[in-house]
């Protein structure tokens, strides 16, 4: 068992570290086992996968939330205290690799030695060296016989500019090379230099911050300066509240409580305070009796990227959206929602995303945690449009978008950067002309694959740019992006229109020349959804007043039972039953009843692909 | 409550073949099994009629002579014909069969013949309801039907010459069949000079070996609009002859409704004999149903039990439904003042001004009279006023 105990470990025996890694590269398979082999948990009581608690997260293999452990690890007879701080590893999730860089003073680079560095590690690399954090470049999974760790540990090299005896060699797997790692973030990573005297205020930070059904909120702290005691009132620095400590502690690797933490040293800290905007991520908690004077540098908040509402399919279910979203709010600083209406699907929420990860994560969430029912429309990014009498708006939703002339139509820009073999070259070009990408520089990482620097609009890239990303390259590319500017572009608003009125969900911002693939998809989709009905239903897209796309819905002739003698009354009569609550799940529109599975089905993204559809493309163009 | 009709209905479970679209309780094998065969059945309706006598009376159910009897299937006329006559009088036995009392059974073209139909005449029955189908081989065939034109037309004859009534009952929208193909058909049906014609859309159901073809697209599937063009070609040729609708499938000259048929649509009692035949109480508000199998259903008789599957007992939801089910489909329509009652609501002024503009429908002596768009749409229209008065 550990000797060096919480509140009074020296700091000068404490290593705070995280692990950068790409999705599958195998950091929690790391991570269990450091965890073995520092003898916290015993063999017996391995879970797979120890560290990675939501169950969405062991079943993607990624990580989304950050995690802290204190890991005992002796070299040369004296024990020191590790502190493994968990990191996410998609691209959407860098504001919380962000944060979890700021508690560490090391970093372990983990790259699968069967694949080589992604471009989304790449990235969160270069983070971690601008918070200047040591490195310590692994390969991992070195037991496969498809690994080629010679290769990719010139790769790394290169990068970090070390010699490639340096890049260590392990198999999270066998546990091979995993005790060296150890011993390598005692030697490598520097001990933290906080203020430990013992009149020194306390300074903690605010890392991340959980809701747990038992517990309520959970807030993980990182010690700077100074100490706190368990029965010591606490003050959060920026929002100015107090607060009555009920339990401090550490996780080892279940929470352990203990008297106090010290300089250094990571745990967390439960107040009781049920209300989630209590514990803010990013600010500093000093002690109420001797505080500190000047706050720790906080993080800067995440601006959402994407944007897309949210609707429960039942309204009934508005106000449990709500708490949910309040919930996942606590540990999620880079979700914002508002209240939103819309005449097709009734009460819901705007929401704001980093990308189309975060989206798809948290919808998921609000499902399989909550239990709700939703319909989220296609995500959007934000556009500022300045009319022709100077008028200005920030557009967050397609239906806000101004009637009017139009001036000018700014769009949000990323700087992409994307990793590929080399001989998908020629195709992710094409793929991001198509996408109005515009080219920056090229380099080789190695002999055999090449970073490709793009600008390319956002837009383009939340619809479904991965996904074709990776079909062309056959899954070997990986992207990463962030904001880089914004530009004015020929962007207009498409509105598709069910019997001459338009469906604010279904509204879209898009360039003019996919305008008309647009509404010529969306207007055959609709058509092939909605149901015929008694009455004739013209299906448009337009640009304006002017239409773009139509398609009719013909009325209905027959919707009669044959025949209805003895048994057959009872039958019609259970057939009209079943009708009748199948009504429930429809949503007028004018007159017009649309199923909620056509909403969820029109609003799902594919590409054009039968013939009909590109005929029609083609047409609409050239009537333009 | 004042006594209404009392109708008897007989299910003969047999064919000789099963036809690739028919989903109804028939069985091609002659023996069922649980003393179920085709030479015992007759004495098997019988014993059930005799429990369902003494249900009734447990009940205090004193139904009246009988106002019509229906022998349907299945193939009724695979029995002998003796054994058709033999049920009617068992039928006359136990609750008496009413002066001029409608007596039918259906029958299939080629099974029967001018022999046959002398000895149902003799032994009671006035009316021949023949499964014609179609006129057109290749349609009688994608339907599997064994009979051709020549045997309807000699049948409809000797029934004629016998002082039998006749109605004959046509398909439409089989796979395959054109326009034209149904234009022939509703053509020969009109010169056999019948005064009663049935028209249904083929209904399609999954399970059977026409649904599974065109599940695997070996046989085109049926077109909603293709039908709707047929049923107007139908109502049209028809009518144009001197028959007129009367329920949202028949045709007659007036004054030969199926009177049978009526009462299901009046709601009358009804006793059903055989196996998966269906029964109505109006008294009781009361639907049961016979268990679908010969074998189970014969066991059940020979325990002297009511060989009752299951019965359900009318709400006044149900009832509601079933009034606008039965009342929309007929051409003396539905009785809005007797439909609020039992509603006890009205139904608002804009339903039925909407039926009258979208010209589903026509308002006449307090009653809903579906136009021929509202026949074609009377499904979304017994929606519609249901759904009008809350129910």
């Amino acid at each position: 068992m550990a000797q060096n105990q919480p509140g009074s470990t020296d700091q000068s025996l404490v290593r705070n570290f995280c692990i950068i890694a790409h999705i599958d590269h195998g950091k929690s398979t790391v991570a269990d086992r450091i965890l073995q082999l520092s003898g916290i948990v015993e063999q017996r009581e391995m879970r797979d996968r120890f560290l990675d608690r939501m169950d969405i997260e062991q079943e993607r293999g990624i990580t989304i939330k950050s995690q802290a452990v204190r890991v005992p690890w002796t070299v040369d007879g004296t024990e020191y205290t590790l502190g493994m701080i968990d990191t996410p590893g998609h691209v959407d999730f860098s504001y919380e690799v962000s944060r979890s860089l700021a508690a560490c003073e090391g970093a372990v680079l983990l790259v699968d030695a069967t694949q080589g560095i992604e471009a989304q590690t790449l990235s969160n690399l270069y983070m971690a060296m601008d918070h200047d954090l040591a490195i310590i470049p692994v390969l991992n999974k070195i037991d496969l016989p498809s690994a080629e760790p010679d290769k990719h540990a010139d790769e790394i090299a290169g990068l970090l500019g070390v010699d490639p005896s340096e890049v260590l060699r392990v198999s999270g797997k066998t546990g091979d090379g995993v005790a060296e790692l150890l011993n390598r973030i005692v030697a490598e990573v520097p001990a933290p230099k906080g203020q430990d005297a013992p009149d020194s205020p306390a300074r903690a930070l605010i890392f991340d911050s959980v809701y747990d059904s038992y517990r309520g909120i959970v807030t993980y702290i990182r010690m700077v300066d100074g100490e706190l005691k368990s029965r010591q009132k606490i003050r959060m620095m920026g929002l100015g509240t107090v607060h009555d400590p009920i339990e401090l502690g550490v996780i080892s690797p279940e929470m352990q409580p203990t008297k106090a933490l010290g300089a250094g040293e990571v745990g967390y800290i439960i107040t009781g305070v049920k209300d989630v905007s209590q514990s803010k991520v990013g600010d500093t908690i000093t002690a109420e009796v001797a505080p500190a004077e000047e706050p720790l540098a906080g993080y800067r908040d995440p601006q959402p990227m994407v944007y897309a509402g949210l609707f429960p399919i039942d309204n009934a279910q508005f106000p449990d959206l709500r708490d949910a979203l309040d919930k996942l709010k606590l540990n999620d600083a880079a979700l914002v929602y508002e209240p939103e209406t819309s005449v097709a699907l009734g009460f819901g929420f705007r929401c704001g995303f980093l990308g189309l990860l975060h989206m798809e994560i948290v919808s998921e969430r609000l499902r399989r945690e909550f239990g709700l029912d939703l319909i989220s429309t296609a995500p959007s990014v934000t556009y500022d449009v300045v009319m022709e009498d100077r008028s200005e708006h920030h557009v967050t939703n397609p239906s806000e978008f101004p009637e009017g002339k139009v001036r000018s139509v700014t769009e949000p820009m990323v700087a992409a950067d994307i990793i590929l073999p080399k001989e998908f070259i020629g195709s992710v070009m094409e793929l991001c002309q198509e996408h109005r990408g515009n080219m920056g520089t090229m380099e080789y990482i190695s002999p055999e694959r090449v970073e490709m620097h793009y600008t390319i609009p956002l837009a383009e890239i939340v619809f479904d740019f991965f996904d074709q990303l990776k079909s062309r390259t056959k899954g070997y590319a990986s992207l990463d992006y962030h904001e880089s500017g914004e530009q004015t572009a020929d962007l207009v608003k498409v509105d598709i229109l069910i019997q001459g009125e338009t469906v604010d969900a279904f509204s879209a911002i898009v360039h003019r020349d996919k305008a008309y693939s647009y509404g010529v998809m969306m207007t055959k989709k609709l058509r092939e959804l909605i149901p015929r009905q008694q009455f004739e239903i013209p299906i448009q897209a337009a640009i304006g007043s002017r239409i773009i796309a139509r398609e009719n819905i013909r009325a209905l002739r027959k919707d009669v039972l044959a025949k209805c003698y003895g048994g057959d009354i009872t039958r019609k009569r259970k057939l009209l039953e079943k009708q009748k609550a199948g009504k429930k799940r429809m949503k007028m529109l004018g007159h017009v009843e649309v199923p909620q599975e056509a909403f969820i089905a029109a609003l799902a993204t594919d590409e054009p692909t039968d013939r009909d559809t590109k005929d029609k493309i083609r047409a609409a163009q050239k009537a333009s | 409550m004042a006594q209404v009709p009392y109708e008897v209905y007989v299910h003969v479970p047999f064919c000789l073949r099963r036809c690739g679209y028919c989903d109804f309780n028939t069985y091609t094998a002659v023996d069922l099994g649980g003393g179920v065969s085709r030479s015992s059945y007759a004495d098997m309706a019988m014993r059930e009629m005799d429990l369902v006598k003494e249900w009734q009376l447990s009940h205090d159910l004193h139904e009246p002579p009988a106002h019509t009897i229906f022998f349907g299937g299945g193939t009724p006329t695979i029995l002998p014909a003796h054994d058709l006559v033999r049920l009617v009088a068992h039928i006359r036995d136990l609750w008496g069969i009413e002066e001029g009392a409608e007596v039918t059974t259906e029958a299939n073209p080629d099974t029967v013949d001018a022999a046959y139909l002398a000895e149902l005449q003799d032994g009671g029955f006035n009316r021949i309801s023949f499964g014609m189908q179609s006129a057109v081989p290749h349609v009688l065939k994608t339907l599997d039907r064994t009979h051709n034109q020549e045997n309807v037309v000699s049948n409809v004859d000797a029934a004629r010459r016998l002082g039998l009534r006749s109605s004959v009952d046509l398909i439409y929208g089989t796979p395959g069949e054109s326009v034209e193909d149904w234009r022939t058909s509703v053509e020969a049906a009109l010169e056999l000079d019948v005064d009663h014609i049935s028209a249904y859309a083929l209904a399609l159901e999954p399970t059977t070996k026409m649904g599974r073809m065109i599940a695997s697209g070996r046989l085109p599937e049926p077109d909603d609009d293709d039908e709707a063009t047929k049923y107007e070609i139908a109502d049209e040729l028809f009518s144009q002859a001197g028959l007129e609708w009367y329920e949202v499938s028949n045709w007659c000259r007036p004054g030969n409704e199926s009177e049978h048929n009526l009462g299901y649509w009046r709601n009358v009692d009804w006793a059903g004999i055989g196996p998966g035949a269906h029964s109505h109480y109006n008294g009781l508000a009361l639907r049961s149903w016979d268990i679908h199998h010969p074998k189970m259903w014969g066991t059940s008789i020979t325990q002297k039990r009511v060989p009752w599957a299951d019965s359900e007992t009318l709400d006044s939801t149900m009832c509601i439904e079933e009034m606008a089910i039965l009342g929309l489909r007929m051409r003396e329509g539905l009785d809005i003042a007797a439909f609020e009652k039992a509603a006890g609501m009205s139904i608002p002024d804009v339903t039925l001004a909407e039926f009258e503009r979208e010209k589903l429908a026509t308002i006449k002596n307090g009653r809903i009279i579906a136009t021929r768009r509202g026949r074609l749409l009377n499904d979304a229209m017994i929606a519609q006023v249901v759904a009008a008065v809350g129910a």
